[in-house]
């Protein structure tokens, strides 16, 4: 396929993305609101064009172990889900990251807690990047706000997770990933070689020549003194994560006396209330965080010097909050409006908690 | 009182695979994983697939596998080394993808993996050790241990009307159109070692058909927990074990044996009590 | 026809578990009073019967049992 402008609903440019970006495998199971990715490929049937196998799991606990195995063999391997489906992931994700395989997961997040609501939430951020299953790692955590970031990010997550041996959370909602916009799609990238998978990945299990020693894919290690270091390692990387990734989007910062920080559809909602801000006279800028982890603790304290109050806007309780409260230290007033439940507020209500809470 | 005579290399006729490493293992004396482990080596060795061949390891004793099988191989979370053979095969069809699974992680925790990798006729092999107990984690009950039998958590011997029957997780696989080949042996005599040797070379020889699943279970002794001497331990397995898990083929091409009658599958479900 | 065997224990890795001595046809093989530096009380051979059938070191769960044969 060749670069061309279609209308595409979220979900599909990730699907569409895949197929484009070598993927060699997808192993997914059904949960609303993100199901188009699996029915996309499925009606696009790869396996006949690029050779991308696609099969449906049992469930997600299958799926997301199926990914294990599937990547733990140097292939780019993704799965998809919503914040239930995403819960059950936790133990293979941190399997993913104890063995370091590069691999690419999407999270539609719906509301929680339980079962929960089928609509739109951004209250998975602790689980993203805190660490959702057991142990000291962390998943690359990137926030798209629209379809094209849908599809681009998926080539730029491949990038990430094989130049970190790590998995890489594409972390969206039920609004992005069921949005129709306008996406310019990408010429395809051929799947892999048998010889650029293995200089992509000499570590992965594709059987052992003659030649080298046999690979092993595990996350264990009974010896104390051993796993800690394996664990240091995993911290190092993190840090260089932290140094080199940061992904973020300023608008409007120079001059702003107040900012909004937000990701994904709050940072569209809150693109309408700088607007509708600006044209009031308050001079009001947007943070937009593009990766959640690494989280742009610098910029946010360079801006804590310049505003006077950041409002943290979030379809949580207040989450990011937290982290952008550390990375000011609290220098200035920092609130959080938040509506949740699968309620998305609006570009009003959310400058009037702007003028409410931090103006003043 | 020895042939030392003999002990030249043109006159050696058995020793230790070179697709097991050197490495010591760390299974208990008697223990039947290390037979186990041997003629899946040996097996590799003999069809030449030592570079095509991926393992999948389980959580229980035999987590540590890779340590000695000369060969790629991954360690599954408990119970799902179905998912993860099923997607390395998936992508690598040209492979040989086997798990080596315990009673607990296959046949409890794993079931629905077990289950669906069947059914879906994945062209693996799955090799199952039933020693009718948790070994690893200090001798409690399995979803295999016998009616009477005791463990850490059924001190006083399981109980049907607290725990339930013994899985047969084997028979119940045979009657799932994905499976190829399912067979039951144990590796406590050297001819039930030959026999179960050639099973697993029949489900290995089996994926290059690309006709379903291939399923070895291995009825096996766990001398430490079940609390006995290795030799007490295998005359134990005799007369209490394969009463409940009879050993033999019970599907062979894709067709249940001719002896499997219905009964012997489902209904015929001996419940020995034992006092042990 | 007949034949002449040996085996090779490797005793050092040897954790004797006793299930070649009841293996062997021949009953040529015992558990030793001496220990190896795991203290696993090894097997041993003790007398020359040894046909090189190979059963021992097929129920060996460690692999530690080599055997040789000849025909004679």
């Amino acid at each position: 396929m060749a670069k061309e402008l279609k209308l595409m609903k979220g979900n599909e440019a990730i699907a569409r993305a895949m197929i484009a970006s070598g993927t060699d495998g997808y192993f997914g199971y059904p949960i609303t609101p993100q199901s188009e990715v699996m029915e996309t490929l499925m009606a696009e049937k790869p396996w006949e064009t690029t050779g991308m196998v696609v099969l449906q799991a049992e469930s997600e606990l299958a799926s997301i172990n199926m990914v294990y195995g599937g990547a733990a063999t140097g292939k780019k391997v993704a799965t998809s889900s919503s914040s239930p489906g995403i819960s059950l992931m936790q133990e293979g994700l941190t399997y993913l990251a104890g063995a370091e395989i590069p691999c690419v997961i999407m999270n539609a997040m719906r509301g929680g807690p339980g079962l929960g609501t089928i609509q739109p939430a951004q209250s998975d951020y602790f689980q993203s990047v805190k660490g959702g299953g057991h142990g000291d790692y962390q998943l690359y955590t990137i926030a798209p706000s629209s379809v094209q970031e849908m599809y681009d990010f998926v080539f730029d997550a491949w990038d990430i997770a094989f130049k970190y041996r790590n998995p890489v959370l594409i972390l969206t909602d039920g609004a992005i990933g069921q949005c129709m916009e306008k996406c310019y799609t990408r010429d395809f990238i051929p799947r892999w070689t048998e010889e650029e998978r293995r200089q992509h990945a000499p570590w992965g299990t594709w059987g052992k020549p003659a030649n080298r020693s046999h690979n092993i894919i595990t996350s264990l290690e009974l010896e104390s003194s051993r796993q800690e270091v394996f664990n240091q390692k995993l911290q190092a990387k993190y840090r260089e994560m932290e140094e080199k990734e940061v992904r973020f989007e300023a608008l409007n910062c120079e001059d702003a006396d107040y900012i909004f920080v937000a990701y994904g559809t709050s940072a569209r909602i809150c693109m309408k209330s700088m607007e509708l801000a600006r044209a009031k006279g308050l001079k009001v800028g947007l943070l937009r965080l593009i990766t959640l982890y690494p989280f742009p603790k610098k910029q946010i304290a360079e801006l804590a010097k310049k505003v006077k109050g950041m409002l943290c806007v979030e379809m949580s309780a207040g989450q990011m909050i937290e982290d952008v409260k550390l990375a000011a230290n609290c220098s200035i007033p920092i609130e959080h409006y938040g509506r949740f439940g699968g309620i998305i507020p609006s570009p009003e209500e959310v400058l009037e908690a702007m003028e409410k809470e931090i103006v003043k | 009182m020895a042939n030392l005579d003999i002990v030249k290399p043109e006159n050696l006729v058995y020793t230790k695979t070179k697709v097991l490493t050197d490495n010591v293992m760390h299974y208990c004396p008697g223990c039947g994983h290390g037979t186990a482990h041997r003629i899946i080596a040996e097996v590799i060795d003999e069809m030449g697939i030592q570079d095509k061949t991926i393992g999948v390891s389980p959580v229980g004793c035999s987590v540590l596998a890779y340590n000695y099988f000369d060969v790629d191989f991954q360690e599954a979370a408990h119970g799902r080394a179905p998912a993860v053979a099923t997607a390395i095969k998936r992508l690598n069809p040209d492979c040989f993808v086997f798990t080596y699974q315990g009673d607990g992680d296959l046949a409890a925790i794993g079931t629905a993996e077990t289950i669906h990798a069947a059914n879906r006729g994945e062209n693996i092999t799955m090799v199952f050790i039933n020693n009718g107990i948790y070994g690893m984690t200090g001798g409690q009950m399995a979803p295999t241990t016998l009616v009477g039998m005791k463990s850490a958590t059924t001190p006083y011997g399981r109980r049907v009307d607290l725990n339930g029957y013994p899985l047969r997780i084997t028979e119940l696989l045979a009657t799932l159109p994905g499976t190829y080949y399912v067979t039951r042996q144990s590796v406590h005599t050297p001819a039930n070692v030959r026999k179960a040797k050639a099973a697993i070379r029949k489900a290995f020889e089996n994926q290059k058909l690309q006709k379903g699943l291939s399923f070895v279970e291995i009825c096996s002794s766990c001398n430490s927990g079940w609390k006995m001497t290795p030799v007490q331990a295998n005359k134990w397995m005799e007369e209490n074990m394969f009463p409940n898990y009879p050993l033999g083929d019970i599907k062979v091409d894709g067709k249940l044996c001719e002896n499997i009658t219905a009964d012997r599958l489902v209904l015929d479900h001996p419940l020995t009590v034992v006092n042990k | 026809m007949a034949f002449k065997g040996q085996i090779v224990i490797d005793t050092e890795h040897c954790k004797g578990c006793g299930v070649c001595v009841e293996a062997c046809p021949m009953k040529c093989i015992e558990i030793s009073k001496n220990v190896n530096s795991k203290g696993y009380n090894y097997t041993h051979t003790v007398n020359d019967k040894c046909i090189g059938c190979a059963s021992c070191a097929i129920v060996c769960p460690d692999g530690v049992i080599s055997v040789y044969k000849v025909k004679c």
